[in-house]
């Protein structure tokens, strides 16, 4: 097995482009579950650690738009200015495993792995969040709606990789909200993020279907039979909750049932659009 | 968390927070654990696995692993050199399964492999080509009870069938409840994984294993069997033991690693990793109850009548003392005359089930804790009275026939658990963390509903059924110094510290030196059963006598003074009639003495057909309030308080007393709301960290604990074993608690989101 130990952006694609095979190695808390548990034998290793570049977010103002290094850990959006900038995803980045996990673990593993459980994920998905894909001829932006393709798939093609995400900054409120078996430290058996802005609801929901789901018919029909300005009354909770039950597409499995991860992201929707305007 | 404490005695004696040998280097990570051994020349084990839950083995083709270089032996059923078969109360699980015959749960050993590296190993085992035959897997116990399953093994599919029948089985009571109960499959889970070190002896007619284990001399007794050599020709040196739990009580890997290192002449290690341990040891029963519980109008217990079914899965373990255990325990810490009671543990393609911290006797309380709130409700009495009204006392007697003659404080444990402080309400500005969901943020202060709920039980202590399981230590005086040996395993329960307790108290010592944890001594027994306190304290206690009595008859004679009149007084030696006092210290410096001793219990004895007999030593008792506040819409729980009050006969070291307390709370939230192994069709769902949920931090409760300290006559040391108790009423308890904030009736252990809320 080889190790290479890149410096820069650059490096790292023509490390890519030499081996397309080559193994990325972000934070390792993924991929060295592959390793130690289902004996994943990777030949050749490109650590990304030394990549400062990937390591370090930004602001412009003027877009109002933040960039965040695939590289940059849990653990810095927790907290600090990009909490304040990203409520919801420094909401996601605190349910992410432990903090030995949250000090390691990165957005760039996180859409590499791309599982429909992923904390980050449904965050993009709700904030529409854009990828920054570079490889072989250059960068390409990518909307995480094209990204993620399915369960543990995307849209990555051969020697690319993923070197940063940018947020659109809005005004309005955002929120993140998982169910799990145990009160920390648990894969999601299902989430939801939720963004609210003048105009507009957006809603996503993890773990329950192949990729993140945008809730559209809930969103439009928020859009059209609710007032942003004010709080939501009952009969409109419950049928934004019915419509946000109906787009998810869960499986029932040993984590859970599907029943209980479709009444689940209903409750968790409903929560946090009545959080949304406390 | 409150602990009472007479007068301070002197530091390191018994009743003071003497600290542990082994504290500093386990929590500086200096510690060995089995897992750390290593040795010059050493080749690493490992063991092929059925996928399978029920097949039979058409062939095995081991060629082409051979073929991989560094590969230095290849085992299989034909080279067991002994009996093919081990287990702790019947010999009827092959050390590997043999081709022609079956295998019987998903996880059976089939081969072993010794080479130069763990890869190497992991190629080899690939490489190993196994034919079965497959079949349906036998899954449901009460095909097995009704005799329409096929028969998984030759002994049958019933492990073991009793009844219990006391008093007179046909009076009925005023009000009557009933319930069906179901108990998941629980895992041990300790930390510290399966690992042994085997070293063959030069000759190759001996060997000697390095093993974590929690019975030394049974373990070398089966592993002796199936190698086909003597017991004196096999020697077990406990390993560090990172928890056991009862996990550690049956044959796993010992074997294994003995034959490679006998095969190959050179030392090997076996090391589980965490999702082999899941396949490599037995798990708490999964268990169905059903209990129907007749009482006066106002909530006195008439009689109480049970049907239970312990899944034993493949092979036999404990599972037939599991039953006894379960069965003799039905009516709890209750005063009971009538009983009717069916109990079975039936074999199955399920995973192995045997020994788990409360052995049985969780599956019953659970049940029985049930049901006693059920009885509160339908007679309009509060759970805390109805406890009250019919808890057992001394002298009074169980459903087996049997007299509690232990201290029996049941009404003491209630009291002083419901005298400690409510905790307060969630406030309306509650941080995330301390409200249902935790890190998830899923609810908002007003999602939430608090509940109370009691869970009180009784719990035998040491072996049962006429079994002997006497312990030895051994106390030398040489040069001056103190030793003690013994072969108690030390699995994290603190007895190296205890002994060292019992020998400064005893001898007026402050030195004392542990020799090794190995077979050179006689047995210990196992640590199990909330027994190596009573047990192995009682043999170090009665070396230690032997001793300083020799030691008070030499000072006798030297000094002319009648040994009568001498004790040990702190550290001296002192003549209560007259002048003499001399350091201990100063009198042993050129004494040699040598003591060793046996310590048994009163005799026992089996159940007749009724299920009457004295089968029980000794009994615990404890009572536990939960305090929860449950999401309902979503079924996240948050355990807020756990307080209880434990019969502990007397308190020898409060730290580990609440150790014991705080880890056995944990364990028991455990059963109640998240662990469980997920079995479908034979084969293991969850068998990692990933899926198989332990309470962290954020799940465990404040504990409040209170200890009931009534000498108990019977127990050398007054103590009782404080090891199970605090995980077997904590279960009921928590799942009262949640049936109060819900109104649900959760039939079901342990309780998860969907069954609160859909
Ligand atoms: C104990 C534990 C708890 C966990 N809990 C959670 C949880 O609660 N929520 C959750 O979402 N996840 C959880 N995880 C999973 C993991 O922490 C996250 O998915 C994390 O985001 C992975 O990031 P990483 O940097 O460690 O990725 P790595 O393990 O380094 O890589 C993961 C995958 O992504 C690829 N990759 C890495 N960087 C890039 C890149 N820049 N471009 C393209 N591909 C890349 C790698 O090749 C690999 O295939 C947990 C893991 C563990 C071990």
């Amino acid at each position: 097995m080889s190790v290479a130990l890149p410096t820069s952006v650059d490096e790292v694609v023509d490390l890519l482009v030499r081996n397309p095979s080559a193994t990325l190695l972000a934070g390792g808390t993924d991929l060295m579950v592959e390793v130690n548990l289902h004996g994943r034998r990777p030949t050749d290793v490109v650590a990304l650690n030394r990549v400062a570049e990937l390591r370090t977010w930004s602001v412009d103002s003027s877009r109002r738009t933040v960039t965040i290094g695939s590289g940059v850990p849990y653990a810095e959006m927790e907290t600090g200015e990009l909490a304040r900038l990203l409520p919801a995803l420094a909401e996601a980045a605190r349910t992410v495993g432990s903090p030995q996990i949250r000090a390691a673990g990165t957005l760039g593993g996180n859409l590499g792995t791309c599982s429909p459980a992923g904390d980050g994920l449904p965050v993009l998905a709700a904030l529409e969040a854009s990828i920054d894909v570079v490889g072989p001829n250059g960068s390409r932006q990518v909307h995480f709606a094209d990204f993620m393709v399915g369960v543990k798939r995307n849209s990555l093609r051969p020697s690319e990789f993923v070197r940063s995400v940018t947020f659109p900054l809005n005004d309005g409120w955002q929120g993140y909200a998982k169910v799990g078996t145990r009160n920390a430290m648990v894969i999601a058996t299902a989430s939801v993020c939720l963004v609210r802005t003048n105009d507009h609801v957006a809603v996503a929901l993890g773990a329950v279907g192949p990729t993140i789901i945008r809730a559209n018919g809930a969103e439009a029909w928020l859009a059209a039979n609710h007032r942003m300005s004010s709080p939501p009354s009952n009969d409109t909770l419950a049928e934004f909750g019915r419509l946000v039950r109906e787009a998810s597409r869960p499986i029932d499995d040993h984590r859970s049932t599907a029943a209980y991860r479709r009444h689940a992201v209903g409750v968790l929707a409903q929560r946090l659009l009545t959080r949304s305007y406390s | 968390m409150s602990v009472s404490v007479a007068a301070p005695p002197r530091a390191g004696t018994l009743g003071t927070n003497a600290s542990r040998p082994d504290g500093i280097a386990k929590v500086q990570g200096g510690f060995a654990f089995s897992s750390d051994m290593w040795a010059e020349n050493m080749l690493w084990g490992a063991t092929l696995r059925s996928p399978h839950p029920f097949a039979r083995i058409v062939s095995i083709d081991v060629s082409a692993a051979w073929k991989i270089n560094g590969v230095e032996t290849i085992v299989t059923a034909d080279d067991v050199p002994g009996v093919n078969a081990y287990g702790l109360i019947v010999q009827d699980q092959p050390v590997f399964a043999r081709v022609g015959d079956l295998v019987r749960y998903s996880g059976e050993p089939i081969a072993a492999v010794a080479a130069d590296h763990p890869e190497t190993c992991k190629r080899a085992l690939e490489a190993i080509k196994v034919e079965y035959e497959v079949f349906d897997p036998v899954v449901d116990p009460e095909e097995c009870i009704a005799g329409r399953a096929p028969e998984i093994h030759p002994h049958g599919n019933v492990f073991r069938h009793q009844r219990i029948v006391t008093g007179d089985p046909s009076v009925t009571g005023d009000v009557v409840v009933e319930g069906d109960y179901e108990i998941g499959m629980q895992d041990q889970a300790f930390l510290g994984l399966e690992a042994a070190l085997a070293i063959p002896d030069s000759g190759g007619d001996g060997v000697e294993l390095y093993i974590a284990t929690q019975w030394l001399h049974e373990d070398r007794k089966q592993i002796a069997a199936c190698l086909g050599l003597p017991e004196d020709k096999v020697r077990l040196v406990l390993g560090g033991v990172g928890g056991a739990f009862g996990a550690r009580e049956d044959i796993s890997l010992q074997v294994h690693t003995c034959l490679l290192a006998l095969r190959t002449g050179r030392p090997v290690r076996i090391a589980y990793g965490r999702e082999e341990s899941f396949y490599g040891h037995v798990h708490r029963h999964p268990a169905r109850i059903w209990m129907r519980h007749h009482a006066t109008r106002d909530g006195r217990i008439v009689k109480i009548e049970s049907r239970m079914v312990f899944d034993g899965g493949a092979y036999c373990s404990t599972s037939p003392a599991v039953l006894i255990n379960g069965i003799t325990h039905t009516q709890g810490p209750y005063k009971c005359d009538n009983a009717v009671v069916d109990g079975f543990a039936v074999r199955t393609n399920n995973p192995p089930c045997g020994a788990m911290r409360g052995f049985g006797v969780v599956q019953a309380c659970y049940a029985h804790e049930s049901q006693m709130d059920k009885l509160a409700a339908a007679c309009g009495v509060d759970p805390v009275e109805i406890r009250l009204l019919n808890a057992m006392e001394t002298g009074d007697k169980l459903i087996t026939g049997q007299v509690v003659d232990s201290v029996a404080p049941v009404e003491e444990c209630i009291r002083a658990t419901a005298a400690i402080p409510l905790p307060p309400d969630l406030p309306s500005d509650a941080d995330f963390r301390d409200i249902p969901g935790g890190s998830g943020r899923t609810a908002d202060r007003s999602h939430i509903r608090r509940g109370i709920g009691w869970g009180v039980s009784i719990k035998n202590l040491m072996y049962s059924e006429g079994f002997d399981d006497y312990s030895t230590a051994r106390c030398r005086i040489s040069n001056g110094v103190v030793s003690i040996k013994f072969a108690t395993a030390e699995v994290g329960q603190g007895f190296v510290m205890l002994a060292q307790q019992i020998a400064r108290t005893v001898l007026g010592v402050d030195e004392v030196l542990l020799d090794t944890i190995d077979t050179q001594v006689g047995s210990a027994g196992s640590t199990s059963a909330s027994r190596q306190t009573w047990m192995s304290g009682g043999a170090v206690n009665a070396a230690c006598v032997a001793v300083r009595d020799k030691v008070l008859a030499h000072v006798a004679q030297y000094n002319d003074l009648d040994a009568e009149n001498l004790v040990v007084d702190g550290t001296e030696i002192v003549d209560i009639r007259g002048t003499f006092r001399k350091p201990v210290a100063e009198v042993i410096r050129h004494l040699e003495v040598d003591e060793t001793a046996e310590y048994h219990h009163p005799p026992t004895e089996d159940l007749d057909e009724n299920g009457q007999g004295n089968c029980h030593v000794a009994f615990a008792f404890v009572a536990h309030r939960a305090v929860v506040d449950v999401d309902p819409e979503l079924g996240l729980v948050k355990v807020v308080q756990v307080a209880t009050a434990q019969d502990v006969g007397r308190v020898l070291n409060p730290l580990s007393c609440v150790g014991q307390v705080e880890g056995g709370i944990a364990q028991g939230l455990g059963l109640a709301v998240m662990e469980e192994i997920v079995v479908t069709n034979g084969k293991v769902r969850n068998p990692s960290f990933t899926d198989y949920l332990l309470p962290t931090f954020l799940d465990a409760p404040d504990v409040e604990a209170v200890f009931i300290e009534e000498f108990e006559p019977k127990s050398p040391l007054g103590a009782k074993g404080v090891g199970e108790p605090p995980c077997i009423s904590v279960t009921p308890a928590i799942a009262n608690a949640i049936r109060n904030a819900t109104g649900r009736e959760l039939p079901r252990v342990p309780i998860r989101p969907y069954d609160v809320c859909l």
